[in-house]
């Protein structure tokens, strides 16, 4: 694939990536730190391109139905917002799940709660992992941490929404959306034909040719006992996610005696803040979640068997923490350090909370 | 070679351009780059910065809280970012409108008069050119063969024939910086 250089936004990776990447279509409803997404895609007319449709709705609860329209047709579509924002999509969110479609949404997370402020947060994590609409339901949540990652993820989201039939979201924050870094972009992927759509959704209503039955997209379901053998069917799924797509970055876990735990922007500071500690003599590792869901449990089990503690990182006021707890089994200490509410920490704080309430607490 | 550099001024003095020129030349020089704004409401007023990291190898973080330079376009600036510069380090400040000059004296200290220099050109618009001249001077960590082929992928194509008037102003710049202290 011919690669080519540019110099761009996290949030205009996203927009380019969907464009490159043969997406259908874009619903949205401007808010900052994120509507660079949008910006992007009216600046470069991908109808003209691809085909594909870009679309301000007039909220983001249309948005989200949009998206839920398109993606029960078989097409790849998307939308993206900011905190506020995707607290409105939430019911639109759990009945794509509970209807089983596949579809992105990004979150360009800015600190709350309520308006609360522009500035970046990660304080949407629980909400993001932990369901955030109703029911048993959970989306596969990608965190990167550059703006190629930004432009990568759209990629395999496509990839994991239509293998599982599952929403995607890419959970990013006003700092990746908002610097600029190198990307290299590849080739345009043609979006799917008829025929392609039809061998890849076959769930899909489209239309209904007379050599099948009705494709029905529906999250109704009036009989519990039936109820519940779906919802058994989603878990089952999830622990397919669990077992073959979870991703996560090592860097210097080898001989770590303490290794943070740190995803997206605050991964980065962190690994800043590691560069630190190691030219102090402190040998301190990093371990960098790319899927919060499903979570790297395993890997930070691991380490927390041999390392003398784990400190998580977060732009909140310790939402991923909990999880980390879980994975580590108890078996080091495990201590949080964050700031929140639009105030992202400094590598120089981080490494303070690595010397005072790790290694010497 | 890692350049952390901070660029610190009013909204609308070509605070974030020039670092987005600066980060383009990097990128353009083969440089691993970074671009962090402040972003908001200093658009609409008030004081706005950059993050710029220039490096051989792979960035951290592009959010970071101590630079290698610091560039300094206003008061609230020197007052904000001058104890942020590393020992050792460098700040560029332009004097017009400082009353309060830097004070320490474990960095090294350049000044450019280009609020004025570009007044008695009658080119306001290139005011940024000849800070970032000012710094090249200080700081090569681009050559000038990168900064055109940076103005060239970092202007729209409408804008290009400004080019030469702003590598015109980095040579201005690359004269008109005075040392006032080193280390």
């Amino acid at each position: 694939m011919a690669k080519e250089l540019k110099l761009m936004k996290g949030n205009e990776a996203i927009a380019e990536a969907a464009i490159r990447s043969g997406c259908d279509g874009y619903f949205g409803y401007p808010i900052t730190p994120q509507s660079e997404v949008m910006e992007h895609l009216m600046a470069e007319m991908p109808w003209e391109k691809t085909g594909m449709v870009v679309l301000q709705a007039e909220s983001e609860m249309a948005s989200i139905n949009m998206v839920y329209g398109g993606a029960a047709t078989g097409k790849k579509v998307m939308t993206s917002s900011s905190s506020p924002g995707m607290s409105l999509m939430q019911e639109g969110l759990t009945y794509l799940a509970g209807a089983e479609l596949p579809c992105l949404v990004v979150n360009v997370v800015r600190g709350g709660p309520g308006l609360g402020t522009i500035q970046p947060s990660q304080a949407d994590y629980n909400q993001a992992t932990k369901g955030g609409g109703h029911g048993d339901y959970q989306m596969y949540v990608l965190a990167p941490a550059t703006v190629q990652e930004m432009y990568d993820f759209v990629f395999d989201a496509w990839d994991i929404a239509f293998k599982y039939r599952t929403p995607v979201m890419i959970l990013s924050d006003g700092a990746i959306g908002q610097a600029m870094e190198k990307l290299y972009v590849g080739d345009y992927v043609p979006r799917w034909t008829k025929e392609e759509i039809a061998a890849k959704a076959p769930w899909a209503a489209y239309g209904k040719p007379k050599s099948r039955g009705h494709n029905i997209i529906t999250s109704l379901e009036l009989d519990s006992v039936k109820q519940e053998i779906f919802n058994h069917k989603l878990q089952a799924k999830y622990r397919e996610m669990e077992k073959n797509d979870t991703r996560y970055e090592e860097i210097m876990c080898e001989d770590a005696d303490y290794v943070i735990v740190a995803y997206g922007s605050s991964a980065r500071i962190s690994h800043k803040a590691l560069q630190l500690a190691r030219e102090k003599g402190i040998k301190v590792g990093l371990l960098r979640p790319i899927t919060l869901f499903p979570f790297p449990s395993e890997p930070i089990k691991r380490l927390a068997q041999r390392v003398k503690g784990i400190l998580t990182v977060e732009m909140s006021a310790g939402q991923m923490v909990k999880d980390v707890q879980l994975a580590s089994e108890f078996k080091c200490p495990v201590k949080y350090f964050g700031r929140y509410g639009g105030i992202i920490p400094t590598p120089q704080e981080v490494l303070e909370a690595l010397e005072n309430d790790l290694i010497k607490g | 070679m890692t350049e952390e550099i901070i660029i610190a001024g009013f909204g609308g003095q070509g605070v974030l351009s020039m670092g987005k020129i600066l980060a383009y030349s990097g990128a353009m020089q083969d440089k691993e780059v970074s671009w962090m704004p402040s972003y908001g409401p200093e658009m609409r007023g008030g004081t706005a910065n950059v993050s710029v990291i220039i490096s051989d190898e792979r960035i951290s973080s592009p959010i970071i809280s101590q630079f290698d330079t610091a560039i300094i376009l206003n008061q609230q600036s020197l007052d904000k970012f001058e104890h942020s510069v590393k020992p050792g380090g460098v700040l560029l400040y332009d004097p017009n409108g400082i009353v309060h000059p830097p004070t320490r004296k474990d960095i090294n200290i350049y000044k450019v008069a280009a609020t004025e220099k570009s007044a008695e050109l009658g080119m306001a618009k290139v005011f940024n050119m000849i800070v970032l001249g000012a710094f090249l001077q200080v700081k090569p960590v681009v050559t000038e063969e990168f900064i055109e082929k940076g103005l060239q992928k970092s202007l729209p194509e409408r804008h290009h024939k400004l080019i030469p008037a702003n590598l015109e102003a980095v040579q201005t710049g690359k004269k008109l910086v005075e040392t006032v202290q080193t280390v």
